[in-house]
């Protein structure tokens, strides 16, 4: 008689077991895309408050009624978040410093009234107890734009063959492929602007009365 | 030996299945790469706002998540004002304190430095709620905080 092979496993249901797991993880699967503003919260110090300059400060006030109140440069006025990005940069790229305050890259109208240079100027916030959160977002996204508009345009100036930007650079520089090396000189870059154009940004503690 | 021919018939061979397994287990696999369970169940609405100046939260450092939002359909006995939600509970305010130093209890040491905190938050939530939060973490010396967000226009929405 013949050698006789080994019967052979059915595997037609491996199949369905395969499935019946497949449809359990995608199921409960959140493909996560989690991303937001990064922002850092000012530590409880007991320290003075330094004394800075009114020019230097964009004061944003937000309303429970979710206005926003700019007083800037001798001016207060009532802006409309849409114009409020361009508002800011016009405040942040003033360059309205004299002598050691002079600002070299600022390109704005180097009004003597509003902020010395980048290292000067202030964006400060004050909410209301009542300001709806999706409005601060906006107003945090628009503030945050500012300052990566202008962080953009110095890293091209200052960079002009890395033929990049510093959202760009950014974005590199936090992608696991890129290489070490390269890793090390996107940093030195990036580190020489965030050193330029530095995030001046405070928050006041909200008020509750209901203006 | 075979006495019985086999027929010789015109039909088609059967369709091997054999490899039917192999691409389902490939998609398996994938998933279950690709998954993050939850670990939480939401109690509160969670509709993020929009911003477009959005960075990537980096899963290389530890996350807390802190929700806050109105309790939703399911929940509506906890009332129609913002709550918190830390882990699967709702909690009040006093209660992020202890929340934050038990997540870094969890941690490896050298890590603590590094907890993010991801405040997902409701649009329609009022900033009081908000700001009592970043109060705490302040006091919990929690100050890497991260505002999700979905990707979209900021202004869109708004008026």
């Amino acid at each position: 008689m013949a050698k006789r092979s080994a019967p052979e496993v059915n595997a037609g249901s491996m199949a369905d077991i395969a499935f019946l797991l497949l449809i359990f993880f995608l199921v409960t699967t959140t493909i996560e895309l989690d991303s937001g503003l990064n922002r850092k919260l000012p530590p409880i110090e007991e320290t003075e408050p330094p004394i800075i300059k009114e020019k230097n400060i964009f004061q944003l006030q937000v309303n429970s009624g979710n206005q926003l109140f700019l007083k800037t440069g001798g001016d207060e006025r009532i802006v409309e978040l849409k114009d409020l990005r361009q508002a800011a940069i016009d405040f942040l790229d003033n360059g309205g410093g004299q002598g050691p305050d002079a600002c070299a890259r600022c390109q704005g109208k180097k009004n003597p009234n509003s902020s010395d240079n980048f290292d000067k100027a202030i964006i400060s916030l004050q909410s209301n107890r009542a300001t709806k959160y999706d409005t601060y977002i906006a107003v945090q996204n628009e503030i945050i734009a500012a300052y990566n508009f202008l962080r953009n345009r110095e890293f091209k100036r200052e960079y002009p063959n890395a033929g990049i930007d510093f959202i760009e650079a950014d974005k590199r520089y936090n992608d696991p492929r890129t290489s070490d090396s390269e890793k090390e000189k996107l940093k030195e870059k990036l580190e020489k602007i965030q050193l330029l154009i530095p995030q001046k940004f405070s928050e006041a503690e909200p008020k509750t009365s209901n203006n | 030996m075979s006495k019985f021919k086999k027929k010789k018939g015109g039909d088609l061979p059967a369709i091997s299945t054999a490899s039917l397994p192999d691409i389902v287990f490939m998609l398996l696999f994938f998933f279950m790469v690709a998954t993050v369970m939850r670990e939480t169940s939401l109690k509160v609405e969670n509709n993020l706002p929009a911003a477009d100046q959005v960075e990537k939260l980096d899963k290389k450092n530890p996350i807390s998540y802190i929700y806050a939002g109105k309790p939703s359909s399911n929940y509506k006995s906890f009332g129609s004002e913002a709550r918190i939600q830390l882990n699967d509970k709702f909690a009040d305010v006093r209660d992020v304190q202890a929340y934050i130093a038990a997540e870094r209890a969890a941690l490896r040491e050298e890590l603590v430095p590094f907890l993010t905190v991801a405040l997902k938050v409701d649009s329609e939530t009022n900033m009081g709620l908000v700001s009592d939060i970043k109060q705490e973490l302040r006091k919990a010396n929690a100050l890497k905080i991260n505002y999700t967000t979905r990707k979209g226009d900021a202004l869109a929405g708004l008026k």
